[in-house]
């Protein structure tokens, strides 16, 4: 897991296992103690710590004008927190599922992402932050499944950070937190507790942009982020059998993107596959498709492949045939490598 | 009709309002030992329509219990209660006519239940089986049917209210004798729908009657977090709708205030505010676990203004009802409701292609290509796939 690029702050040495929330817990501990402009607010955040406890004890801690609850109403969290950054607080605000995420679209894709450029930089609301679990995974059907990413990431002024396991979830969040521009985090909720690693009690950042190679190989290059990364690497560890060697990244931030570590990859591999939960149309995998296609050209084998959810609602009992699984990657790495 | 803000001249020096002034007094006839409250004006509740609401709410509360535990049981992903919230939902359905639309939140179960929703139709949409009216596309109690005038309910808070603005209005300009009746939280209330509804509705004269569920709480946020004010009702008198505050845990007075309210949408076209005070006894969800944020004390007090045991005192007191009655309704009640329990955690589940449809009004074709393509793909591993 160990990522060169990364940043220790202070020489903390101590490390325990933790799961993916935890790690996020621990993030926002850490923001709110080394910066006394960090709050955090949301639905039930408060006393009750969230409804997946992300944030745990941090009112206890840090008192409720730092950690509280809102009001129902995401448009109004938003726009909130957008006050709280241009006033030069660092909000951080909670929308309890990314499916609800639409009521706050106006504030974050009218204001946040452009309250910089609109003032020539007379004012800005970098210092917000939002966290907000997404993905399926959890038999949530149409309203508790949904992977949004995609619309935010066609809006110039946001950053969109998605990380994939717990040591990459706190030390993305405290650079998302300390960014100068507001980011969207999304949090795959579905390994919320699945996800355990070695996860350092300190301070760490994780740059923002950087993708991590997360295994080397010779003939396709697996791209995707989030929970996805599983079944990436499932997919991978199966086509070991057939012979095929694949290089995996995992993008952790999706605005803006690695695309020098992506294209540096397939200009080796000769092949691309990125995969996401979400529907195929006008999915992300289609910008970096493109893209990759424009610097990569000459060096490709084979189509793009995009392994992606169906072009429907995020469907109940039929989620398990709707998700791009290990075995529907494995499928389409074989049929790429033999195109 | 008033058309520009009130200018005459105010006292000086200047004079700032907040409200608080305003104190709405809550409707309540019964006492919770069945008796009627000195002065209070009786509805007309024939005999047999008590009984019906009675049996109704008994109904719900055991579907509930049972349900519960078949969650907890592991076989079933989710439920939703309303148990403590009887009275309020079944006070104001039973006032409505079928041809009135229903708009509902969540925690509404006894409003289908009411119209004629069967027992088999629940358990269908709990496990999302092939009979599903929903095809096994929503999670537990996200019911619907357009049979019996009930919109599916979607997860998005508060987008229902002002979509209930918009349907009524449809109502009013196809001459009908009907409105809609449009339930939510006062959780819900505070989503910016919630005030575009209303103020639409006020604005455009729309024949709904809004029913806000004041239950205490939006899973773990108390009302005290969720509002400055003295509860929702004076929002309605903010857009200029009649509004009206009742105890939610008296029968009586919900259906009371309904059939006014009904009367007002009706007759004079315009929207109406009804508040239901009243208390969540069970948790949020079968995800959440109450003790994190609220005392058994608080939830004793309610315990004791239990909605259904006012309403059997009562009914008791008329001699329209009594004990045997009571435990042969439930004995039936439950063997029932287990029976189709059974059979429908055994119905088989939707097909495949229900994946597809409905999308859109027909499947475009770049949808069919990547449902050939799953379904080769899952001809590959059928083992892996089957539900
Ligand atoms: C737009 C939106 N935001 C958040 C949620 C998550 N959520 C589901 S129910 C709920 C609380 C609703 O409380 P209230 O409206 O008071 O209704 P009650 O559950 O008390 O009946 C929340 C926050 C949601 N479903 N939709």
């Amino acid at each position: 897991m160990a990522n060169s690029t990364v940043r220790e702050i202070g020489n903390e040495p101590k490390s325990r296992k933790m799961n993916l929330l935890q790690a996020i817990n621990s993030g926002l501990d850490i923001a709110m103690a080394t910066d006394q402009r960090v709050l955090c607010l949301g639905e039930d955040i408060g006393h009750f710590g969230g409804v997946f406890r992300a944030t745990s004890n941090l009112q206890t801690k840090y008192g409720r004008d730092r950690c509280f609850n809102t009001p129902l109403t995401e448009q109004g969290i938003a726009g909130f927190a957008i006050g709280l950054a241009a006033q030069g607080s660092v909000p951080v605000a909670e929308i309890q599922f990314a499916d609800y995420i639409f009521p706050a679209f106006d504030q974050i894709v009218n204001e946040a992402a452009k309250f910089r450029y609109r003032s020539g930089d007379e004012f800005n609301c970098g210092g917000m932050t939002i966290r907000t679990p997404y993905g399926g995974g959890i038999d949530g059907g149409l309203y508790h499944s949904q992977s949004p990413e995609a619309y935010f990431c066609h809006t110039p002024g946001l950053k969109v950070v998605i990380p994939s396991n717990a040591y990459q979830a706190k030390g993305l969040l405290l650079s998302a937190i300390r960014d100068p521009d507001p980011v969207i985090f999304f949090e795959p909720k579905a390994i919320y507790r699945a996800s355990v690693g070695e996860v350092p009690e300190g301070d760490y950042e994780i740059p923002l942009g950087v993708a991590e190679v997360v295994q080397q190989g010779t003939d396709i290059t697996l791209l995707g982020w989030g929970a996805q990364m599983a079944q990436i690497i499932k997919a991978a560890e199966l086509a070991v059998d057939e012979g095929i060697s694949c290089e995996v990244i995992d993008l952790c931030s999706l605005l803006p993107w690695d695309r020098d570590c992506v294209a540096q990859s397939v200009t080796k591999t000769g092949r691309l596959l990125i995969s996401h939960e979400a529907p195929l149309t006008g999915g992300y995998a289609g910008e970096i498709a493109a893209s990759i296609q424009q610097h990569c050209f000459l060096s490709l084998e084979a189509p793009i492949s995009r392994v992606t959810g169906l072009d429907t609602p995020f469907p109940l009992i039929h989620e398990k045939h709707y998700l791009p699984d290990h075995l529907k990657i494995f499928e389409s790495i074989v049929a790429t490598c033999n195109y | 009709m008033k058309i520009a803000p009130n200018v005459t001249p105010a006292k000086r020096p200047p004079e700032f309002q907040d409200g608080s002034s305003i104190r709405l007094p809550s409707l309540q006839i019964l006492n919770q030992d069945g008796s009627v409250a000195a002065g209070a004006n009786m509805p007309d509740l024939p005999r047999d329509q008590a009984r019906k609401i009675y049996s109704d709410m008994l109904y719900i509360r055991l579907l509930d219990e049972r349900m519960q535990n078949a969650q907890r049981q592991g076989r079933l992903s989710f439920y939703m209660t309303c148990t403590g919230e009887e009275a309020s939902v079944a006070g104001t359905i039973a006032a409505f006519g079928a041809q009135d639309m229903v708009m509902a939140q969540y925690r509404e179960q006894l409003a289908l239940r009411y119209r004629g929703f069967t027992t088999a139709q629940f358990m269908n949409q709990l496990f999302g089986n092939i009979e599903d009216l929903g095809k096994g596309r929503m999670m537990p109690v996200h019911y619907g049917s357009r049979e019996l005038n009930i919109m599916t309910i979607s997860s998005p808070l508060a987008t229902q209210i002002p979509q209930a603005a918009g349907y009524a209005y449809g109502q009013k300009l196809k001459g009908k004798d009907a409105c809609t009746l449009c339930y939510f939280g006062e959780g819900a209330a505070s989503e910016g729908d919630f005030h575009a509804g209303l103020n639409m509705a006020a604005v455009l004269n729309c024949p709904v009657v809004f029913v806000v569920r004041n239950n205490g709480y939006a899973i773990s946020t108390p009302c005290s977090e969720q509002f400055a004010t003295d509860g929702i009702a004076p929002r309605g008198l903010g857009y200029g709708i009649k509004t009206i505050r009742v105890d939610g845990n008296d029968i009586l007075a919900v259906y009371a205030a309904s059939v006014e309210a009904r009367r007002i949408a009706i007759q004079e076209q315009r929207p109406v505010l009804i508040e239901t005070i009243s208390y969540r006894l069970g948790a949020h969800s079968t995800s959440d676990d109450p003790s994190g944020y609220r005392s058994k004390d608080e939830e004793q007090i309610w315990r004791d203004k239990d909605p259904i045991q006012r309403m059997k005192n009562w009914m008791i007191a008329q001699r329209w009802w009594d004990e045997t009655s009571d435990s042969d309704l439930q004995q039936s009640y439950r063997t029932e409701i287990l029976a189709e329990l059974k059979l429908a955690e055994q119905r088989d589940k939707p097909p495949l292609g229900d994946l597809i449809t409905d999308v859109y009004k027909s499947v475009p074709s770049h949808l069919l290509e990547q449902f050939q393509a799953l379904e080769a793909h899952i001809a590959k591993y059928p083992d892996h796939y089957s539900v």
